[in-house]
């Protein structure tokens, strides 16, 4: 049977990677005694598959997890049980029923929504992100490559302020296999440091 | 006098801007699963234990992991984790001026009541002296008052205690499983009495297995050599006698699961504690007797639980020489058919060199891609009679011929060089027995057959029989590792070896006095800490510091010593005669080797001292024979011999 777990991730596991929630997630099931399914051959791996790695720090409330189990069970119980071995950090909302035959989680996934917080004051940011828009190209480096940022932006706009006042914005990315577009480089083609906002993924859309 | 401290929101609040600007911020978060959160408004004794290494080696650790466990289940007491960051992390924490705090709440380490070390090994003493700075804290002991944690240290280390002796105010010799709880039971009443601080020391120096340094004062002959201990208070115990509990308490099983990839990163059930062979090298060896083993059920149950609270896919079944586990057959058995289809690794470490052995490891499936490690430790036959690890060449070669022919492609073998007496000879025979060793593996399986040695340098542990032994130079070492990295030349053998420097460093620390106080201290002012990681360690440091104070580091490490030399941690006894020791020491040097002890008692010294505890303990989980009760008991049956006083050179 495979499963499709849409979970939040939040602070407690913010500085969990992508590969370290893999491990907390075979964890979850062995822990909740459910009959997790492994590949074949000399080192067999759990048959897991997370949607989009989610960079370290950021917290989310889209989050997708496949799981095979090596036979059915009613959703109810495996909800339970998930939910009691659940650590702090990660909350299921809901698991669905998804047809082996369906394509790869990651390949269905084609962009990621962002709140981004700025946790200082930030200075003409309306201007900055007019300018992000209107920008043909956005020449940016990551990992001794040069690539351009802006057709990775989807959608970008302003958000009322947070309770705390600060400054908030809704940014849609690319997420496709070779074609990212990461928040923490928007943030910095915005001229500000990456390590003074707080990101959350709100939404995960998929193809068509 | 009375700091202020940060809240654990503020520390929240500053960690919010420099967790994302460290490397791998999880080690810092908290809040793993299993972790015990309690209340604070409480009136509860707050006890904070650190393994004073990052993160990622702490986790690892069982020892304060058991205490963890046992001293939360008390209802008048809460237990919290700390480990040292890593540089970057450090200097993050002095700018924004966050002290040290546990993982669990956020507290600084300063608002505990009591800090506990673990100290494994003595590479971590330039930490604890870091740590202690981090948190605020005065590092020497004669400097805190009733405001400031107690700080107390226990491990393998803490076998000589006396370079820490400045800086830490309690030592717990020995196993801590109870004497743990006696401490807290002390510290409360302490409390309550609202006496001095010094009353604090004298009432913990009366508990079994607490040694506690304040209360003594050292002496030394002119040549600079110790001379003995004085007692500064009538009722400190002298000598300080080690504690064991009689019957290992059921294992711990409620393991925090870390949320990042840390070295042991699995369920560690020990199965048995102490070993009975005698390796005159082997300093775990000399001061885990007697052997105390779990029965098999426990284990068993105690995976069981483990697996439930945890969800690790790993266990590892952990004691010094598990092949000379009664039950180890039944045990392997057990838990293989027990948990078959659960995708579980089960590591069985330190198997002896036979075949058995690898029947062991093949019932276990699932452990072959790790490698097969044995430990022969010497390649020539004169060297292994010297320390008492007597194997044939003939039986490791028929060992590896099983390893390699039963579906594993890697064997590991580790060696020493630097044990005493040992000739380029003895070297060349490690690179010798490691090519006819892939030699059988290339036999059975062809270029597919590899074999990693690697060579570790001997380092003289006080309370072995080799406590004796001067170390080997640098000179001495270099060209020893020379004739290996020369011989051992094959792109299927890989050789790794540890600097000569390092084991200096660990000689000097293992090996020193009271006066090695001051060159710890000398050594973290000029930056040293994580004297156990490459990148960090600085030889030159601390022969600066050594400097400074007026210390010849060579006094420590290549000085002949005499047969009656008064060492340092005389005073600290591991139940383990002084006499028994020269008495191997100079068995080993004519070339004599003695039986598994479970063969032929030798007197040690351990049963006389827990005669008590074993009458009231009988049955054959401890690997000593059996004593009648004091009024059946007649002589002794078992007297060591008389050994003459002489020179060891």
């Amino acid at each position: 049977m495979r499963i499709r777990i849409f979970f939040s991730k939040n602070a407690a596991m913010r500085f969990t990677g992508h590969l370290d929630l893999h491990k907390t997630w075979e964890r979850i099931f062995r822990r909740a005694g459910l009959p997790l399914a492994y590949s074949q051959g000399f080192h067999p791996q759990p048959r897991l598959n997370l949607a989009c790695a989610l960079p370290l720090g950021f917290t989310s409330q889209a989050e997708i997890l496949d799981a095979w189990l090596e036979y059915p069970m009613p959703l109810q119980d495996v909800q339970i049980e998930l939910d009691r071995a659940a650590p702090p950090g990660i909350s299921i909302a809901r698991i669905e029923v998804v047809d082996q035959k369906e394509p790869a989680l990651q390949t269905q996934v084609s962009s990621s929504e962002y709140i981004i917080n700025f946790l200082t004051p930030v200075s003409e940011l309306d201007q900055k992100l007019s300018e992000i828009i209107s920008a043909e190209s956005i020449s940016r480096r990551w990992r001794e490559r040069t690539y351009d940022l802006r057709p990775l932006i989807e959608e970008l706009r302003r958000l009322p302020d947070t309770q705390a006042g600060n400054a908030s914005v809704l940014a849609l990315l690319a997420a496709r296999e070779g074609a990212t577009g990461r928040p923490e480089e928007l943030v910095q083609a915005l001229g500000f440091d990456p390590n003074l906002t707080r990101v959350h993924r709100s939404r995960l859309l998929f193809r068509e | 006098m009375h700091e202020v401290f940060l809240s654990p929101e503020e520390i929240n609040r500053r960690l919010e801007t420099i967790l994302p600007t460290v490397q791998k911020p999880g080690r810092y978060t908290g809040g793993e699963i299993n972790q015990v959160v309690k209340d604070w408004q409480k009136d509860l004794t707050r006890v904070a234990f650190i393994f004073p290494d990052i993160y990622d080696i702490g986790m690892s650790n069982l020892g304060w992991a058991i205490l963890y466990e046992s001293l939360n289940q008390r209802s008048d007491t809460l237990a919290e984790r700390a480990f040292v960051p890593w540089a970057d992390m450090e200097a993050a924490m002095r700018t924004a001026q966050v002290s040290l705090y546990s993982l669990e709440t956020k507290h600084p380490l300063a608002a505990f009541d009591i800090i506990g070390f673990s100290l494994p090994y003595e590479t971590l003493f330039t930490n604890t002296l870091n740590a202690l700075d981090l948190a605020g804290i005065p590092l020497f002991s004669s400097e805190r008052s009733t405001e400031h944690p107690l700080i107390i240290a226990g491990g393998h280390a803490a076998f000589n205690p006396e370079p820490m002796h400045a800086f830490i105010d309690a030592f717990v010799i020995g196993e801590g499983e109870e004497v743990i709880h006696e401490i807290v039971e002390a510290y409360q009443a302490w409390r309550r009495s609202r006496s001095s601080r010094l009353a604090l020391l004298q009432s913990l120096s009366q508990l079994a297995g607490v040694y506690v340094p304040a209360l003594y004062a050292a002496h030394y002959h002119e040549d600079g050599t110790f001379s003995h201990l004085e007692k500064q208070f009538e009722r400190a115990p002298l000598p300080v006698m080690k504690r064991i509990v009689p019957i290992l308490p059921p294992p711990p099983t409620h393991f925090i699961v870390p949320y990042i990839e840390t070295v042991h990163n699995r369920i560690p059930v020990e199965i048995m504690r102490g070993c009975t062979r005698g390796c005159r090298f082997c300093h775990a060896g000399m001061i885990n007797r007697p052997v105390r083993e779990r029965p098999v059920d426990e284990i068993v149950s105690a995976i069981e639980q483990a697996l439930r609270n945890t969800g690790f896919e790993e266990i590892g079944l952990l004691s010094l020489s598990s092949s000379d586990y009664t039950h180890v057959l039944e045990l392997v058995k057990t838990v293989s058919e027990r948990f078959a289809g659960k995708h579980l690794g089960i590591s069985l470490p330190s198997l002896r060199i036979e075949t058995f052995s690898v029947e062991l490891m093949d019932a276990l499936k699932d452990s072959r891609h790790g490698g097969f490690t044995l430990a022969p430790e010497a390649a020539s036959e004169r060297m292994r009679e010297i320390i008492n690890k007597p194997v044939s060449t003939d039986q490791l070669l028929e060992t590896a011929r099983a390893i390699y022919s039963r579906g594993w492609t890697t064997i590991k073998l580790y060696f020493m060089i630097g044990h005493p007496s040992e000739t380029l000879e003895d070297v060349q025979a490690i690179a010798e027995l490691c090519k006819k060793v892939l030699a059988e593996g290339r036999k059975l399986i062809g270029r597919r057959a590899r074999l990693n040695a690697g060579v570790s340098t001997f380092v003289p542990k006080p309370h072995t029989p080799f406590q004796w032994v001067s170390c080997d130079t640098t000179d001495q070492i270099n060209a020893k590792q020379q004739i290996l990295k020369q011989t051992l030349r094959d792109r299927d053998i890989k050789l790794t070896w540890s600097h000569p420097e390092d084991s200096l460093l660990e000689a000097w620390l293992s090996r020193g006095d009271r006066r090695m106080s001051e060159v710890i201290y000398q050594a973290w002012k000029r930056g040293a800490k994580f004297d156990a990681w490459q990148e960090h360690f600085s030889y030159q440091t601390w022969l600066a510091a050594f400097a400074s104070v007026g210390l010849d580091p060579a006094f420590y490490t290549h000085r002949p010593r005499l047969i009656n030399e008064a060492f340092p941690w005389d005073h600290i006894s591991t139940g383990v005669r002084k006499k028994y020791l020269a008495q191997d020491y100079l068995e080993s040097l004519s070339g004599q080797t003695r039986v598994d002890c479970r063969e032929q008692c030798f007197a040690c010294g351990i049963l006389p001292t827990f005669a008590e505890m074993r009458t009231q303990n009988p049955g054959d989980f401890w690997k000593c024979p059996e004593v009648s009760p004091k009024s059946k008991r007649g002589q002794p049956t078992l007297q060591p011999l008389e050994i003459p006083i002489i020179s060891s050179e």
